[in-house]
């Protein structure tokens, strides 16, 4: 059947079930936008202030939904404006297919108006690019592209169309197959026998190693990271996690892939990680991280690094084993696939003498009475009247940390945050992509006043699509993160991070449309976050807090593990 | 240690930028690096030559497998492989030393490619250190220009990767 290239375009989008795209249109994407014009009904386009939120936007669809996300850009400005999101997408295994069109094939690298070689900036960033100049390659492109973001260890692509492919005269051969079929059409098929397009199966001698080594352990810890929440495999985790009778200690990647309030969660691990988890990483001496690349935030200093231990890694992606930290066994598969393999084998274990070393470590969370608003009353109220299953959305920094120590996520998705690339600005963005996919849960987007200003701009699409969003600003007037640090490393040098400027964030939310709170005390955080909740409309609480609050506990980049610099 | 590591890619435009930023982005060194086409016009043979140690190698061994462009990738067995590089040298040379440097030619198997009243350029082609050698030997007649290919290998016997 012989369609328009645009229309081959739209129709890819539709065999991958693709119903919600996040974007801004200009000069050379003009084609595409005409088209999607054709196809209102069956994909929902989302227009946001500026690319960057378009990409946090579909970023944040694909974490919360685990789907794949879809982001579309015009060429030059358009397409760096992008860059960020799809860093931050590619740090986090995320799985976006960014869509952007470059200037015609004659005009090709003359340095013409808005031309930009987006493919060669978004290589580092990227599983994959692809710059399509034949548009008899669309339907495979397309089809390889949402393949490659999916499958393995997820992550962003990039297409690239030149705007005259997508000329409404060019026509091109197409047949619609539908995702599930389409592995065996075109290119994926050679690319399935070289990079197995999907989870390696795992090795059973691997499995039943493991399966001996935690026979013979007397003190094992489990580590959540990110792949278990990527490879929703969370049911499994918790099952392993019982049967061993383990403490679980979460990174930050990892929230929601084993649910906070267990008996056996230790909470964060690493530099801000709880004393529980970080001693047990010390004192252990069988520590199986599934999904967990060892970032430089968790093994702080990789040579002593679990030294009493016996490490174990479990992830999809062959390159992550002893990368970072030397193991000494390690399974190569899905987080899923492999946990059922080891639950299959694994009989009940217990070890109490060992948690009973590790647990009372947790720190007890009674809030301090404070004369100021505490980030963590802003944070107990959000808990108590949030429903359990609300969706957070952080920026970075602080408030980051607070909201990821504090609240207790259960599931995957439930928790979206930058965690490898620490994007200030992703938060509202997330929060929107997130919002779209789950209109039936309540979304919460916490941010600081520094973070917040990078981005409020997408206020405006929170507004536009009756998003209730509720944004709660950590407003301390300070880059708080950065000045801990100066506090704590600098001798209190507190170069360029004092915020002691505009706006006042109520007055910005109303003059957006939405509701706008500022808070004070404790009642008064009450009082708006209830208000919040039943608005029916995005809401700004803006929270005055003491600008010396800091994040405890907190172990220096590069230090031992358990050498405390803040208890 | 140097190793030697055989890629076959599908032979299109960016291919090599993707291989040696990968390269420089994860700060692996290469000592050279050498490409052309297979027998198959879709594939082109990349050798890498790396000096570091296991770990590394394993490392760029296995994010290279992760690019979509990568075929396979092996890394070949130094007592196992035959290498070869190919070096172009433009020496001074007058009728005084011309036959002597004829006759270091003649002993490293080197070809004479082009002659001058002031110059000559020989051609060799061999493992690395026998370049140096010959290079070597060039030096006191005062080298004009050298040009090298870096290495190309494959594996021996009738194994292919």
């Amino acid at each position: 059947m012989k369609i328009r290239a645009t229309q081959a375009i739209m129709e890819c989008l539709l065999e991958q079930e693709v119903d919600t795209v996040f974007g801004y249109p200009g000069g050379t994407i003009l084609n595409v936008y005409d088209e999607l014009y054709n196809y209102k009904d069956k994909i929902h386009h989302v227009l946001t202030s500026h690319e960057q939120g378009a990409a946090h936007a579909a970023d944040g669809y694909a974490r919360s939904t685990g789907k794949v996300g879809v982001c579309f850009a015009t060429s030059g400005p358009g397409a760096t404006n992008l860059t960020t999101g799809i860093a931050t997408a590619y740090m986090d295994s995320s799985p976006v297919v960014f869509i952007t069109c470059n200037v015609t094939e004659p005009l090709l690298g003359k340095d013409s108006f808005q031309e930009v070689d987006i493919t060669g900036i978004a290589m580092p960033i990227t599983k994959a690019t692809y710059l399509v100049r034949d548009p008899q390659t669309i339907p495979d492109v397309m089809r390889q592209a949402f393949a490659v973001a999916a499958t393995g260890r997820p992550g962003p692509v990039l297409i690239d169309f030149l705007k005259n492919v997508t000329a409404p005269n060019v026509e091109i051969d197409y047949e619609f197959v539908p995702w599930t079929k389409n592995r065996s059409c075109g290119s994926i098929r050679a690319l399935a026998t070289s990079h197995e397009l999907k989870a390696p199966e795992p090795n059973l001698g691997d499995i039943d190693t493991l399966v001996q080594m935690i026979s013979q352990s007397e003190r094992p810890m489990l580590i959540c990271g990110g792949g278990v929440v990527r490879g929703r495999a969370h049911q499994q985790f918790r099952t392993f996690a019982e049967k061993l009778d383990a403490p679980v200690a979460i990174t930050v990647m990892g929230g929601g892939g084993f649910p906070g309030g267990h008996p056996l969660t230790t909470g964060m691990v690493g530099m801000h990680g709880s004393q529980a988890s970080n001693v047990a990483c010390n004192e252990c001496d069988l520590l199986i991280a599934v999904g967990c690349r060892f970032s430089d935030r968790v093994a702080l200093q990789p040579e002593s690094f679990a030294s009493q231990a016996k490490i174990v890694q479990i992830d999809i992606d062959r390159s992550e084993i002893d990368k970072n930290v030397l193991t000494d066994h390690h399974i190569i598969g899905s987080a899923k696939r492999v946990l059922e393999l080891l639950n299959q084998r694994l009989p009940q274990y217990s070890h109490p003498e060992w948690k009973e070393r590790i647990l009372p470590l947790r720190e007890p969370s009674i809030p301090r009475d404070s004369e100021r608003l505490t980030p963590k009353q802003v944070l107990e109220v959000i808990r108590r009247l949030a429903p359990q299953d609300t969706i957070v959305a952080t920026d970075v920094g602080q408030h980051q940390m607070w909201s990821i120590q504090h609240f207790h996520f259960d599931y995957p998705g439930q928790l979206l945050t930058s965690g490898g690339f620490g994007t200030m600005g992703f938060g509202l963005g997330a929060a929107i992509g997130a919002k779209t996919g789950n209109p039936d849960k309540v979304v919460v987007h916490t941010t600081g006043d520094g973070c917040f200003r990078m981005n409020c701009n997408e206020l405006a699409t929170v507004e536009h699509y009756h998003l209730p969003i509720i944004t709660v600003v950590f407003n301390n007037g300070t880059l708080g993160m950065v000045r801990q640090w100066q506090h704590l490393i600098y001798h209190e040098r507190y170069s360029e991070t004092t915020l002691d400027r505009g706006p006042d964030f109520v007055k910005l939310a109303e003059a957006y449309g939405l509701k706008g709170f500022r808070v004070t005390s404790r009642l008064e955080m009450e009082e708006a976050f209830s208000q919040a909740l039943e608005a029916g409309c995005g809401c700004v609480l803006d929270c005055h807090l003491d600008m010396d609050e800091m994040v405890r506990p907190m172990v220096a980049g590069g230090a031992h593990i358990t050498d405390f610099l803040l208890k | 240690m140097k190793q030697t590591i055989s890629v076959l890619v599908e032979n299109q435009a960016g291919v090599l930028n993707r291989i040696t930023g990968l390269f420089s982005r994860r700060a692996f060194n290469i000592e050279s690096l050498a490409v052309g086409v297979t027998d198959d016009p879709t594939v082109s043979r990349i050798t890498i030559i790396v000096d570091s140690g296991n770990n590394m190698v394993e490392q760029v061994e296995k994010q290279l497998n992760k690019l979509i462009e990568v075929i396979k990738v092996r890394t070949l067995e130094e007592t196992n492989l035959i290498g070869r590089e190919l070096m172009i040298l433009k020496v001074n040379a007058n009728n005084k030393t011309r036959q002597d440097i004829m006759t270091i030619c003649e002993i490293m198997g080197a070809k004479v490619d082009d002659i001058s009243p002031t110059s000559m350029t020989l051609e060799l082609s061999a493992e690395p250190d026998r370049l140096d050698t010959f290079q070597a030997m060039m030096r006191p007649f005062s080298i004009l220009e050298v040009a090298r290919t870096g290495v190309i290998a494959v594996q021996k016997g009738g194994g292919k990767i």
